[in-house]
């Protein structure tokens, strides 16, 4: 166990290093920062005392070097717009971010487990045909696509009256067909104060409704994903050998479906989870960005737009830590469930 | 009867209603809520010369004097202005303004502010006509020019006065408060007291930026009514118009031109739009392409191009077609020059050229910079082709294009400019002038075009204080660049704001695009 805790340790280390050598080898890609710090009328001369200031002029090597000494202090230098440093820049979107995740999730597992068990468990009724067909739908819809919708349906609000609205029937059908409108279209609103820089959504309803319209969007990803993987791992487990043994036996119908199969089911699934709520923080960019939610994915484009090249960096670091380490919690957790796997592959 | 087609929207609806309510019965203060595509990158407003942090200054602060929208000067914190001699200026400065902190505004602080100006990297340019500031008694101040310069007023329009007493000494770090960091954390960036009719209450920045009337503000003919302000920023096009179009904000600008069709057609909310002063033109690099020396090859590519057509098309009538540099309202603005585009007179022009079997060139331009840009691009090489000239085009996000415009690394190049003195002459110092690396002069002029007669002719100009004079110097000299075709203007970018019916943008916006919030005002 502590091996294994160690070799990860190396590993971690060694994939921030690469990052942080790409991150650093592209940053003449990036842009010059100068150009948005300044106005276009500002001289040459200014801009090369500014680039001087920054130290632009040095060899990447160089620059290189003194951010890897920095960093090693976990010090990632400042961002070129907000003017402090990275890591409190960074801290202070995590939270936005770390909620939409968090909401996503919850809406993925509360919508996928019994969509995916009630789909094996009746996979011939016209219900889990429909789900199927759906979750096909939402697995090629980009999430942009669906934001926008989502946000013209239920923040603005759509009236349609392609049927007679004098009839009773009419105004019926077109009221079915209309949506009202008046959900949050962007931001978070006004979040509670917890501690320090974070603030809250889950504190209030008010603030809550903010989530709703991004954390589906995000949602509509995975949920595809994960309803066809439980439901996969469900008939699997249905046609095994235990399950028909426990019929035989007589044991209920919903204790074999709630308790014996589902828990088999859940062991692949939660590892496959864990993963993809990693990946999940990535995805964030594109919804962030349409809801102007203020997030680390919002904040990531908007650094790239500016060539904010030290902001770009730490969050490359961050977001490959979060990956690094949901993949060891996931590998730890997988080896907790099924010890017949070995972590640190030594011979037994 | 209405039937909300899910539970979602009906628990949503009810939320909704209620929230509705609350504010209706419950608030004396009107707030606007606001969304624009950037916030201000700092509150030291001497920091960044943009629109974004003039906005802030007009929010925050109150300007010597402040443009109309007929491009008129306004007095504001100066009542008078009178020209002494050629170099000298007298101003007369409004008595009884208070700033936030409680300081008087004083001669003091103007010419500390313009002091501080002069210091600033982005300002500096600007200023440098400036020889001196001297404060007479507490309100007045001489502004003393290096030479006669006709555009003292148009300078004016940068100068808002800073509270000198709030920013004197050293902040908690043992840095003086008024230094100017472009790249750090000076107390400046993060305090602000000025005059103006907001006072900031809270910044986080990219995420919101809140502003209070300021209970003391001087101005009280001014009809505005609005006691907080809540500016977000949005950068997304779509979120931006679906944020207004739900009732979230009231204002946002600028309006993406796919949507303008679908705010005038919604009848709670209104549009505004005005032609814009931002010249988009492409630039004939004559070092890099022989033929482009050739004046007659420069007027054909002149003729080849439909300006009204892609103002029409491509912009969806919103732009204005140009075929010079000054947009209506600006000194040198030439009535009579309209856009040429004539095909047969464009490939004769090149047959006499010698060039009737074309040649190939490079292009660049920028695709999230300036309205349909990479569009823009495309339609003018494919009516390039049409004189057998093939493009290579290429297009870059802004951050990686404005190193390549300032390398030249393509033939024709694209720019949009917007003269930060709105003056004709800005324009042919940056883009048309004679390059030279010493004065900074034709900073910009991707196309190498250099007419020494012409610089010449806007140096006399610019110390030409009879302005009836001085303009028809200008209106010669866009005249002799449209003669020679110097660049290919295609057109001034419109601007347009939208807002919610109650709000009455209309008599605050102008053409520089910072909207006069103080004089705003929101029918309950």
């Amino acid at each position: 166990m502590i091996a294994f805790l160690i070799k990860r340790l190396y590993h971690a280390l060694l994939v921030m290093f690469v990052i942080s050598v790409i991150s650093f080898a592209i940053q003449d890609n990036l842009g010059d920062p100068i150009q948005q710090m300044v106005g276009q009328s500002v001289p040459e001369s200014e801009r090369e005392v500014l680039r001087e200031e920054l130290g632009l002029n040095d060899p990447f090597y160089l620059q290189y070097l003194r951010f890897a000494k920095n960093a090693a202090q976990f010090d990632f230098g400042y961002s070129y717009t907000f003017n402090e440093p990275t890591t409190e820049v960074i801290m202070r979107h995590l939270p936005a971010t770390l909620e939409l995740v968090a909401a996503t999730t919850f809406l993925i597992i509360l919508l996928s487990v019994p969509i995916g068990v009630y789909s094996a468990i009746k996979p011939r009724a016209w219900l889990s045909r429909a789900f199927m067909g759906v979750s096909i739908v939402g697995i090629s819809i980009p999430v942009f696509l669906t934001a926008i919708v989502l946000i013209q349906l239920f923040a603005i609000g759509v009236s349609v009256s392609p049927f007679p609205a004098d009839t009773g029937w009419g105004a019926w059908l077109n009221g079915l067909l209309s949506t009202e409108g008046g959900m949050p279209a962007y931001g978070r609103g006004d979040p509670t104060h917890v501690v320090g820089t974070w603030y809250t959504n889950f504190a209030s309803f008010e603030s809550l409704t903010y989530l709703v319209l991004p954390s589906i969007s995000l949602a509509s990803i995975m949920l595809p994903l994960f309803i066809r993987l439980i439901r996969a791992e469900m008939l699997e487990v249905l046609q095994s050998e235990y399950v028909k043994f426990a019929r035989a036996k007589g044991i209920s119908l919903r204790r074999i479906y709630f308790v014996h199969a589902l828990k088999n089911t859940m062991l692949p699934v939660i590892t496959v989870g864990g993963v993809q709520i990693g990946t999940l923080v990535a995805y964030t960019i594109l919804t962030e960005t349409v809801f102007q939610w203020p997030g680390m994915g919002l904040m990531f484009l908007n650094a790239i737009e500016r060539s904010d090249i030290p902001l770009i960096v730490t969050y490359l670091m961050i977001v490959g830590l979060i990956f690094v380490i949901t993949n060891t919690l996931v590998d730890l957790i997988y080896g907790l469930v099924n010890p017949t796997v070995k972590l640190t592959g030594k011979p037994a | 009867m209405i039937f909300r087609k899910t539970l979602l929207a009906a628990t949503i609806g009810a939320t909704m209603s209620a929230a509705a309510l609350l504010p209706a019965t419950a608030a004396a203060d009107t707030t606007l809520r606001m969304a624009y595509d950037a916030d201000p990158v700092s509150l030291d407003i001497h920091e960044q010369l943009s629109g974004g942090i003039l906005q802030l200054s007009h929010m925050s602060f109150d300007p010597l004097v402040r443009w109309t929208q007929d491009l008129e000067f306004e007095p504001r914190l100066a009542t008078g202005w009178e020209q002494v001699d050629d170099t000298t200026m007298r101003m007369t400065l409004r008595e009884g303004v208070e700033f936030h902190s409680g300081n008087a505004f004083t001669a003091d602080d103007v010419v500390w502010t313009i002091e501080r100006l002069k210091q600033s990297p982005d300002f500096k340019a600007i200023f440098e006509p400036v020889a001196e500031v001297t404060a007479v008694d507490s309100h007045t101040v001489e502004l003393t020019t290096k030479a006669p310069y006709p555009l003292l007023l148009n300078l004016a329009t940068y100068i808002f006065p800073m509270d000198s007493q709030y920013y004197s000494g050293t902040d908690a770090d043992g840095d003086p408060k008024d230094e100017i960091v472009k790249n750090g954390n000076s107390y400046a960036s993060r305090h602000l007291s000025g005059t103006g009719p907001f006072e900031v209450t809270e910044r986080q920045q990219g995420v919101r930026l809140a502003f209070e009337r300021n209970e003391n503000y001087w101005d009280e003919a001014s009809p505005g009514n609005v006691d907080k302000i809540v500016m977000t920023p949005i950068s997304e096009n779509a979120t931006r118009v679906a944020a207004l179009l739900s009732g979230d904000v009231d204002f946002i600008a600028p309006v993406p031109p796919n949507d303008l069709d679908r705010i005038r057609d919604d009848e709670d909310v209104q549009l505004v739009t005005m032609s814009g002063t931002r010249i988009i033109l492409f630039h004939m690099n004559q070092e890099r392409v022989e033929a482009f020396q050739d004046p007659r090859v420069r007027q054909a590519i002149a003729y080849a191009i439909n300006q009204e057509g892609i103002a029409d098309r491509l912009m969806k009538g919103f732009a204005t077609p140009a075929a010079q540099m000054s947009p209506a309202g600006y000194a040198g603005h030439v009535e009579s020059l309209a856009p040429r585009y004539d095909l047969e007179k464009a490939k004769q022009l090149m047959a006499e050229a010698g060039y009737e079997d074309g040649f190939s060139i490079t292009m660049m331009a920028p695709n999230n910079r300036y309205v349909n840009d990479a569009k823009i691009a495309q339609a003018v090489a494919a009516m390039l082709a049409r004189l057998n000239i093939t493009v290579d085009l290429k297009t870059l996000p802004k951050a990686q294009y404005w190193g390549e415009y300032d390398d030249r690394v393509a033939d024709m190049m694209m720019i949009g400019w917007h003269a930060d003195t709105e003056d004709t002459a800005n324009f042919h110092e940056y883009l048309t002038a004679c390059p030279d690396a010493e004065t900074g002069a034709g900073q910009y002029n991707a196309g190498n075009y250099c007419n020494p007669e012409l610089d010449k002719l806007v140096a006399e100009a610019n110390l030409e204080v009879d302005l009836a004079k001085r303009a028809e110097m200008l209106q010669q000299l866009e005249q002799t660049l449209y003669d020679e075709a110097a660049f290919i203007p295609l057109h001034w970018q419109d601007l347009a704001w939208a807002s919610a019916s109650n709000v009455d943008i209309e008599p605050i916006l102008n053409v520089m695009n910072f909207p006069y919030l103080g004089d705003l005002v929101i029918e309950e």
